[in-house]
């Protein structure tokens, strides 16, 4: 490690305790712990969004496939934007219309069992761990290469950061994280953009022209077709990119954040400008990798194009910018831990410690109390699988994450706004249906089962696909469906009450 | 204490309010209606206009020819899938700050005024 690279890694670690520090004495209630009193503007939350949803995975993950692929590797990038349109327009406001703290406060609005309730916060469990063991497991292999911190003690620094902010600093805490990590994403990207735009005098056709030549892939590195080469793999990729996030347990928590639906549909405007330039800033820099890296040295440094980004940074500006990239990437990874140890937490305290095992009678003193255990208790153990997962290849977990919510948490979500007749057994067998048949088809997938043992386990596959949403998502639907019309009971006049304040915003 | 003091003309009781009148008032029903009409096409169109992309890539060769210059027609449809996005969300804003007061009425003639 140089100067520099200290100097920006200290730099990221004193500003976030800071923050977490000046957090930690606003947060006396529950509410402020899970929500941050519902206080931010449109703006911060819609900044925080982007800094919950901007993952390592994206910003180098993808830069390193379109450095690697072209065409193909962008193809992440259009559906981690569309998903917000079905945030937008099927989801924001009547969560927030309806929901306190949890998903599964939203749900239950319409029932109060508790088995809908405990359905929920599993199904919540589930994708945070995944999604965060995938986020740890990366995150030390990034640390290791960026910072030359060996991968235990990465993945332990980032452990014990992000259990700080959420412990002492609850969503607000996150939130600031997030926002700052945010901006100094973008101001990353922005840099890194304008200089490859520069080497081409900003002239996008010649750079297009230069890229036929830049790789060895030719002229097909500009044609779809170099990375996914099944076409019903790629629809059923595209199907849970476009509708896990709408399901996404930490994103969806952010709309709590704010006071009203107006507000939260101002958060989806701000986060999809700053997602959306984020993703087309993402082509430049893949291009600007491919172009002034090349791809050989893009694969030594790592396999999976990871270093894409920063090595890029290194080429057209030398030490600093490298330090700098290092840094924000590092803060990346702090923000979108920090939110899924708090959406998990949330889901154990608030869920199934609060409202299933002590039904609600419990102090707010009690629940802060259980949910900074439970925010403890969720980080120890997504660290030690972490610290297991070492040399398996868990990206595919990321994705596993984004179909589990598109199959168990957004069909019951429409249902529970939009269907009359929906009811308790419909709302649990659509969450189980999607949740098993989404984690079943995994683990016959290719992703576990390889012949030749690049998987996890020596086997055949039974399932084709990489992500089985084209399959899993159809069958959520149809669980909640089937849950639905096999049991009798249904509540009219609940469903109105729902429907009245989801549309309209009243509190009684 | 539901029941006793209904008054007929408001609809309103003591205690709970009485979401099944307002979801079967002509006022909220026209919400609902317009919302209904506004996100359903435009929700089709969405999704529709994004899976044509991995479908046209997939299964065809079409977007692989030149639009402008060496720019081919895949990398200019997947740049209007932003663009899109972007016109759909200005849309939406537009939209529900109209159906912001539709409701912010609704709550004040059937809600308010209903519990203490």
């Amino acid at each position: 490690m140089n100067g520099t690279v200290i100097f920006f890694f200290l730099l990221i670690v004193g500003l976030t305790l800071y923050i977490t520090y000046w957090a930690a004495k606003k947060t006396k209630s529950t509410g402020e712990f899970y929500t941050a009193g519902g206080g931010l503007t449109g703006w911060q939350n819609g900044l925080a969004i982007a800094g919950d949803y901007l993952s390592a995975a994206s910003f180098l993950g993808i830069a390193g496939a379109i450095a690697l692929f072209g065409f193909d590797g962008f193809f992440y990038s259009i559906g981690f934007l569309i998903a917000y349109l079905v945030v937008m327009f099927l989801v924001a406001e009547p969560l927030r219309n309806l929901g306190k703290y949890t998903l599964a406060d939203m749900i239950n609005a319409r029932f109060d069992a508790r088995k809908v309730r405990g359905t929920a916060a599993l199904s919540t469990i589930v994708i945070s761990i995944f999604y965060m063991i995938a986020q740890l497991v990366g995150s030390g292999a990034l640390i290791q290469l960026l910072f030359g911190i060996e991968y235990v003690y990465a993945v332990l620094i980032v452990g014990v950061m992000m259990t700080i902010y959420v412990l002492f600093g609850g969503m607000t805490a996150t939130s600031w994280v997030q926002i700052v990590k945010a901006v100094l994403l973008m101001i990353g990207m922005i840099i890194i953009a304008f200089l490859v735009l520069l080497k081409y005098n900003f002239n996008i056709g010649f750079m297009f022209t230069e890229m036929k030549t830049a790789t060895s892939h030719g002229e097909a590195y500009l044609q779809p077709g170099l990375k996914y080469t099944n076409p019903l793999g790629t629809i059923s990729l595209m199907i849970a990119l476009v509708f896990g996030t709408a399901g996404l347990p930490h994103i969806l928590m952010r709309f709590f954040t704010v006071k009203d639906a107006k507000t939260a549909r101002s958060s989806v405007v701000t986060a999809t400008w700053i997602i959306g330039i984020f993703y087309i800033l993402t082509i430049f820099l893949g291009f600007g990798a491919a172009a002034f890296v090349g791809e050989q040295t893009i694969i030594a440094a790592n396999p999976a194009g990871n270093m894409a980004a920063p090595l890029l940074a290194e080429a057209l500006g030398g030490d600093i910018l490298f330090a700098f990239v290092s840094a924000v990437s590092f803060a990346t990874i702090l923000a979108v831990v920090a939110g899924l140890v708090l959406a998990g937490a949330s889901a154990f305290a608030h869920d199934i410690y609060g409202q299933v095992i002590k039904k609600g009678q419990i102090s707010d003193r009690q629940q802060m109390l259980a949910a900074r255990y439970a925010s403890i208790g969720v980080a120890v153990f997504s660290i030690l699988l972490a610290l297991f997962a070492q040399k398996m290849n868990v990206a595919f977990l990321v994705s596993l994450a984004f179909c589990t919510a598109a199959s168990a948490n957004l069909p019951v979500i429409l249902y529970t706004i939009y269907w009359k007749r929906f009811n308790t057994s419909g709302a649990v067998t659509g969450m189980l249906t999607g949740l098993l048949t989404s984690l079943i088809l995994v683990a016959i997938s290719p992703n576990v089962l390889a012949p030749d043992g690049s998987a996890i386990f020596i086997g055949t596959p039974l399932f084709p696909l990489e992500n089985p949403a084209i399959i899993s998502v159809p069958l959520g639907f149809l669980g909640g469906y089937l849950g639905t019309i096999l049991s009798k009971e249904y509540n009219l006049k609940r469903y109105a009450e729902v429907k009245v304040k989801a549309n309209t915003g009243f509190r009684e | 204490m539901m029941g006793n003091a209904v008054t007929k003309d408001r609809q309103v009781h003591l205690g709970k309010p009485d979401y099944e009148s307002v979801v079967n008032s002509s006022k909220f029903k026209q919400l609902i209606h317009e919302k209904k009409v506004f996100i359903i096409p435009l929700t089709i169109f969405f999704l529709v206009f994004y899976f044509t992309l991995p479908i046209l890539t997939s299964y065809s060769k079409v977007l692989n020819k030149a639009a402008i210059g060496d720019i081919s027609w895949a990398w200019i449809f997947a740049v209007a899938q932003f663009v899109m996005t972007w016109v759909l969300c200005v849309v939406y804003v537009k939209r529900f700050a109209k159906f912001d007061v539709e409701a912010e009425e609704i709550v004040e003639e059937q809600l308010e005024g209903s519990d203490q």
